[in-house]
């Protein structure tokens, strides 16, 4: 067990190579309830969402989810968040553990509407079903209807006689579910799921398979590829910025980076030498320092050690020969196409 | 219930060592190849290679992190587990026998006494877990 920002969480059950390709090949549970919910309610809830968030808000119709960033005004983020559209005047996000309570600040400096910011995370426990069997297993448990759900959207209903928010959402690059609960109710799902799962050979996930499984995905991780120094340009997430959506926080700061263009950018790699490029490690293109590794780790359904490094802009295209100082030694690597792995539809 | 060999001994650092003469044979515990989870990369010191007490002779990793491996005596290495370089994972599946990691003819042969026996060992991870 390891302490994450004040929960005891598991890192691995029964080993992280064997859960990653339980989740790869038939289903998994993690226990996300460390992550951090904030509601936002009032006749204006989603002018503000819309003024704190980079993606657009306002396209969300009730009970869709978009994948978004709440900056600073330079550019860098304050966190990536998950934002759900529960009703016009009542949106629920989903933020990284760590920051929970700096969003929540950051959010409520920003509330200049009619609406109310709610620190919401002591009301929901969360579970993540994830994998190609995440819809049987957890299908045996509920009424609704989850195959008409699409992809990042969510509904309500009861699973095994709990009310719960159901979205097909998640952070692994399989299909799967996220569940919001109460908390009290957390452990008996927690073992449902697992035997509803069972027939399909389900497995109980830790934080370790859940880093190895998004960084296949190349999914970012706060701290890592993003954070306050980086902007949603440099990270790679241009997709998820709507400049032409009006104001946001943020936005004169990216205006001017997309005029001017962004230096670094993210770049996934795979080692061609023998060695595990580790957060932090430097990178040097053509024996000079270039770069640092932001995630780096054995790929277990790929049987590749990968990683994802930030890079100058002009040095970040695919099929570079790059090296990752690995204890003193430069060992060669190469970028690659990302995401590493993506899944069959 | 792991059982640890009496005949060894440990370090707080979680190696092992079977002396046979003033030859030492090194590796790590069960119970750090049991934190450090599935074993995929190991990085082990050439042949002749001087090493010190309670310094790094080198490295196991995992699919989490990476982990050095602090040499329970001081001298030069003798032999490497040519094995382990394919298959990494025996480290996790016979930590105490078929993955030991290097032998080293000793130096100072007395820094075995240092060393924690099986009881102490047993103690000194029941304290930290």
């Amino acid at each position: 067990m390891v302490d994450f920002g004040g929960w005891e969480m598991p890192v691995q059950y029964s080993g992280i190579i064997d859960e990653h390709l339980a989740v790869r090949r038939a289903a998994g549970l993690f226990d996300v309830s460390h992550m951090g919910e904030i509601e936002v309610r009032g006749p204006e809830a989603l002018r503000l969402v819309d003024f704190a968030t980079t993606n657009a808000a306002a396209r969300l119709k009730d009970g869709q989810a978009q994948y978004s960033g709440l900056l600073y005004e330079h550019g860098g983020f304050v966190d990536d968040v998950l934002v759900h559209r529960i009703a016009e005047k009542h949106f629920l996000l989903c933020v990284n553990a760590g920051n929970q309570e700096k969003d929540f600040e950051h959010i409520r400096s920003l509330n200049r509407f009619d609406a109310e910011v709610e620190f919401a995370s002591p009301k929901y426990a969360q579970l993540a079903i994830q994998g190609p069997y995440a819809l049987a297993a957890l299908g045996k448990l509920t009424a609704a209807d989850l195959g008409a759900i699409r992809y990042y959207w969510f509904t309500y209903g009861a699973v095994s006689g709990t009310d719960a928010l159901i979205a097909r959402t998640g952070y692994t690059g399989e299909d799967g579910f996220e569940i919001y609960i109460p908390p009290e109710e957390a452990p008996r799902l927690w073992n449902e799921v697992l035997e509803a799962g069972r027939e399909f050979g389900i497995k109980p996930c830790g934080l370790g398979a859940r880093n190895t499984l998004r960084l296949e995905a190349r999914m970012a991780l706060y701290g890592h590829e993003i954070d306050a120094s980086t902007t949603p340009y440099e990270a790679g997430l241009d997709w998820i910025v709507k400049l032409d959506k009006g104001d946001f926080v943020g936005r004169q700061a990216l205006l001017k980076q997309k005029e001017t263009g962004i230096r670094r950018k993210l770049a996934g790699f795979e080692m061609c030498g023998r060695g595990i490029a580790r957060d932090g490690y430097e990178v040097r293109v053509d024996g000079r320092p270039a770069g640092w590794v932001t995630s780096g780790s054995p790929a277990p359904a790929l049987n590749k050690n990968i990683g994802l490094c930030y890079l100058p802009v002009e040095m970040a295209t695919t099929g570079r020969p790059i090296q990752i100082i690995i204890r003193n030694q430069p060992v060669d690597a190469v970028t690659v196409e990302t995401p590493f792995y993506r899944r069959a539809k | 219930m792991t059982t640890y060999p009496e005949n060894y001994r440990y370090t707080k650092e979680h190696e092992w060592v079977l002396m046979e003469g003033d030859v030492g044979t090194v590796g790590i515990t069960d119970h750090a190849q049991n934190e450090l989870g599935d074993i995929v990369y190991v990085d082990l010191p050439k042949v002749g290679t001087r090493v010190e007490q309670n310094k790094s002779l080198g490295s196991v990793e995992s699919v989490k992190a990476v982990s050095d491996i602090y040499s329970p005596v001081s001298g030069e290495i003798v032999e490497i587990n040519q094995d382990l370089s394919q298959t990494p994972e025996k480290i996790n599946q016979d930590p105490h026998g078929a993955a030991w990691l290097v032998r080293i003819r000793l130096s100072a042969p007395d820094e075995v006494k240092q060393l924690m026996t099986a009881a102490e060992y047993r103690s000194h991870i029941g304290a930290e877990s």
